[in-house]
């Protein structure tokens, strides 16, 4: 633990981002040229991250009205609230009335919240089962060859690996680990100006800090998708905002989402449950290109895999479980125990 | 109301010595009076320690502490506000001291034992601040989900191999088992110490807030209990209630831990709801609206608060039935919800208001809690929740029910009884300065972590990208105009015993119709030597 004030943080802090007042940044200055569509964050942004998916679409829609009926409901109660203390005043309205009761009045405002609460919940319902299960093919996209497409997400302290069912009889598996966490010390800046090379020559654009990875992963445009996900250690949470998908990474278990995006491009997440020191360093970076682009990279994606270079490798043992996430080191450990 | 205590006796009689008073006191007013004191000392460390790591996120990039002493900070942060401020100032603080006036008893039920309820705080609290120093520091978030809170050293991964967590769990069986005490103590207090006349339908409704309070405790934390002493039993003895590698089941202690965490959170509004009604009733000067109706709200918040703790827990992987029950349930929260908001307006409709110090308080919590309550509804959407679930606008929304709500219902009543209690007025004009203050520094803080919830920061990041300077810059300058406000506070406590005008027996006026109010100020050391005699249309 180290509390140490670093005051060198600033001056290295510009290498990467446009330094504002106070240390804004504008991500809009890291604009992605290369790819046709991205979702992140935008400086002072006061909205949902725009849809990607069509179940983030559905949230959107539904978060449009939720937004609409608060926002009614509040300045409802507000403006009764000033009312009262325009009307009601002790100089306005010296002698109080000694009214107590109102039967109709009660029972209007007990009806009406549970009207509303109808109205909300019909679309929530609709919404809830949507966002369950990935759709099944229909008869013609069957016809068509399309089948719903299955990557795995395995959170471990701190970084992802995701692994993919490849036709070659093993899984390609590759750990994703951030960019560019900031520019703190020598060690830190060295990384990120090194990702800013990278990213220059393969995406021709600037390496976002904390949301890049050196190994992204990547996925078909309008390809169903199943994510199963899992942790090797403790809880993480695996999320894009921009799909609108979002599921707990938990050892032992093995949870579902599932994606469909319709826009080739650049979607970043964050991990999203507490797990130790860098769980602000754990992000989850995907590119979304089409179809021909997805096999090329497949395919030398599945070439660095069987040379076991960059982080990629081929998983032929039956299948590893969360429960014994990291088998030698369990191993080892019971044999201490 | 007939009352029949004389003001008259010598009060002074019966008053020990200093040490007996204070250290082996079995006084409610100063047990309560410890209480609100402790509970000074909690939100001051919980305050500045959520000061200390908004500086941290003023600007992005790691400046002032690493990633874990960033959790340390937020898990203490949450532990203390909830345990040692929140807690200790609405139920042990103005409970103990309102309470048994309030009913027409001459004490609590069980004086000796209040005593014990109030003395396991202290250890609990310096316990807790251990455990953020000592050991390496838990740094869980306040909800010390495994296998991050248990021991990882063994299984290859970084969990919390050291004593501070044991501390944690610890300061948390202490803290339970004094609240269990203490709602022991109200329960039999409210049922079997109310003077003649004073029926269950005639008490005031703070008294009903804090007899709901008392069964939610009773009934929950001995789940939190159980699920700790699991938790160390897996860290210590070798079980494996929690770890998959043995067997056990992470998400069970999720599911325990809501179990009580979800109560939990509505034992830390409810007594603000029944502190809310005295003021809004006292400042109209008119009885409150649709009593039944607000003392039968809370007893269902109460009992629906028992079914609707997974609503914590949309993105584990439940079934998806489940989460549909669970999205059903937690909006129903929201009718007798309404129907409080609603009646508390109604109460003010036709009343002649007074603006004073806590009836701004008053009013700052009902229009911040209503915000709070509407981002609730959203949350309760397991669909939508998937983008939101451990982002900041869950921190926003419970930001806004319970540091601009339970704390804001906390100033109301402080400002509301503090003549009461010491017999002295606060000085009015830093009372108003001191609810603006508080009022902008809240919302500057707590609202534009809606924007950044929705954009997509996730909760607990000692970093975040560089996106998302802006509003955290706003956040943090608020926390700053928040700090300062609480330096006003104590500014203002200090001017009110120094030169504080003498309070009469009531200084609030025809409105103020509470037993309370028929005693000194501050009250004899022994409230009632005769029980006073309530007769109908007290309330209603």
């Amino acid at each position: 633990m180290s509390f140490a004030f670093r005051p060198a943080r600033r001056a290295a802090f510009s290498v990467f981002t446009r330094a504002l007042p106070g240390g804004l940044t504008a991500a809009a200055a890291l604009a992605l040229s290369g790819a046709a569509f991205a979702a992140q964050p935008e400086p002072w942004q006061m909205g949902f991250q725009k849809a990607a998916t069509p179940m983030m679409e559905q949230v959107d829609e539904f978060h449009d009205l939720l937004l609409i009926l608060i926002t009614l409901i509040s300045l409802f109660v507000l403006a009764l609230l000033v009312m009262t203390v325009v009307k009601f005043r002790e100089s306005k309205n010296p002698t109080p009335s000694k009214t107590t009761h109102n039967l109709l009045l009660e029972v209007v405002w007990t009806v009406v919240p549970v009207l509303i609460l109808v109205v909300i919940a019909v679309p929530s319902f609709r919404l809830l089962y949507y966002t369950d299960k990935a759709p099944e093919p229909t008869a013609a996209e069957k016809a068509a060859g399309k089948t719903v497409m299955t990557v795995k997400a395995v959170g471990h302290q701190w970084y992802w690996s995701y692994e993919y069912s490849t036709a070659e009889g093993g899984k390609l598996r590759f750990e994703s680990r951030i960019a560019c966490r900031g520019t703190i010390d020598a060690d830190n800046r060295k990384e990120c100006e090194e990702a800013n090379t990278r990213f220059q020559a393969e995406h021709k654009r600037d390496v976002i800090r904390l949301l890049d990875v050196d190994n992204e992963m990547v996925l078909p445009v309008d390809a169903t998708v199943r994510v199963y996900v899992t942790a090797a250690d403790v809880i993480h949470a695996w999320t894009i905002p921009a799909s609108g998908a979002k599921v707990d990474a938990v050892p032992g278990q093995t949870n579902e989402t599932w994606v469909r995006f319709t826009r080739p491009g650049w979607y970043f997440g964050q991990c999203s449950e507490i797990c130790g020191q860098d769980h602000a360093f754990m992000p989850i970076a995907l590119r979304v290109v089409p179809a021909e682009d997805y096999k090329a990279w497949l395919a030398a994606a599945w070439k660095k895999a069987t040379e076991d270079s960059d982080g990629f490798s081929v998983v032929r043992e039956p299948q590893k479980t969360a429960r014994t996430g990291t088998p030698v080191r369990i191993a080892a450990a019971s044999a201490q125990r | 109301m007939a009352y029949g205590a004389a003001h008259a006796h010598d009060d002074h009689d019966h008053v020990p010595g200093f040490w007996v008073r204070w250290l082996f006191s079995t006084n409610h007013k100063d047990i309560g009076t410890l209480y609100l004191i402790f509970a000074v000392i909690g939100g001051l460390v919980g305050l500045t320690m959520s000061i200390w790591f908004r500086a941290e996120l003023q600007h992005p990039g790691v400046q002032l502490m690493d990633g874990h002493f960033f959790n340390v900070l937020v898990t203490s942060h949450g532990l203390i506000m909830i345990f040692f401020m929140v807690m200790p100032a609405m139920i042990g603080g103005f409970g103990n001291w309102i309470v048994p006036i309030m009913i027409g008893a001459p004490d609590m039920a069980f004086p000796r034992m209040n005593n014990i309820s109030f003395w396991l705080l202290p250890p609990a609290l310096i316990l807790l601040i251990l455990s953020a120093i000592l050991g390496g520091g838990a740094g869980t978030g306040w909800t010390i989900y495994p296998p991050l809170s248990s021991t990882g050293a063994n299984f290859g991964f970084t969990g919390h191999d050291g004593p501070a967590m044991d501390m944690a769990i610890f300061a948390l069986h202490i803290a339970g088992a004094s609240s269990i005490l203490g709602a022991i103590n109200f329960i039999t207090t409210i049922f079997n110490m109310r003077a003649p006349g004073m029926t269950l339908h005639r008490m005031p409704l703070f008294v009903w807030s804090i007899l709901v309070t008392a069964f939610l405790l009773v009934l929950s934390l001995p789940v939190l209990a159980g699920a700790i002493t699991m938790l160390l039993t897996d860290r210590n003895f070798g079980t494996a209630f929690f770890r998959p590698d043995g067997g056990g089941d992470p998400i069970l202690f999720q599911h325990l831990f809501w179990f009580f965490g979800h109560p939990e959170v509505y034992i830390l509004i409810l007594p603000g709801f029944g502190m809310i009604s005295q003021i809004v009733s006292t400042f109209s000067r008119k009885p409150v609206f649709g009593y039944l109706g607000m003392a039968y709200a809370m007893v269902a918040i109460g009992f629906v608060g028992f079914i609707v703790w997974a609503h914590h827990m949309y993105t584990v992987g439940m079934d998806v039935n489940t989460r549909a029950y669970f999205t059903a349930a937690t909006m129903v929260i929201a009718v007798p919800t309404g129907i409080k908001i609603f009646s508390w307006i109604a109460t003010m409709w036709g009343g002649s208001l007074r603006m004073e110090t806590p009836m701004l308080f008053a009013f700052g919590f009902i229009f911040l809690f209503t915000v709070g309550g509407v981002t609730g509804v959203v949350l309760a959407n397991a669909g939508i929740d998937y983008v939101l679930h451990d982002t900041y606008y869950v921190v926003a929304h419970f930001h806004y029910v319970l540091s601009l709500g339970a704390v804001f219902a906390i100033f109301a009543g402080f400002y509301y009884w503090f003549p009461k209690m010491t017999g002295k007025m606060y000085p009015e004009t830093l009372g108003k300065l001191h609810f603006w203050l508080m009022f902008i520094s809240a919302n500057l803080t707590f609202f534009p972590m809606h924007f950044l919830g929705l954009a997509g920061m996730p909760r607990r990041y000692v970093d975040y990208p560089d996106a998302y300077a802006g509003w955290n810059l706003v956040a943090s300058l608020g926390a700053y105009l928040g700090g300062l406000a609480t330096l006003l506070f104590l500014f203002l406590l200090f001017r009110a015993y120094t030169r504080g005008a003498t309070a009469g027996d009531n200084p609030w006026g025809e409105g103020a119709t509470t037993l309370e109010w028929k005693v000194s100020s501050p009250p004899p050391f022994h409230t009632y030597d005769e029980l006073p005699k309530v007769e109908a249309g007290a309330h209603h």
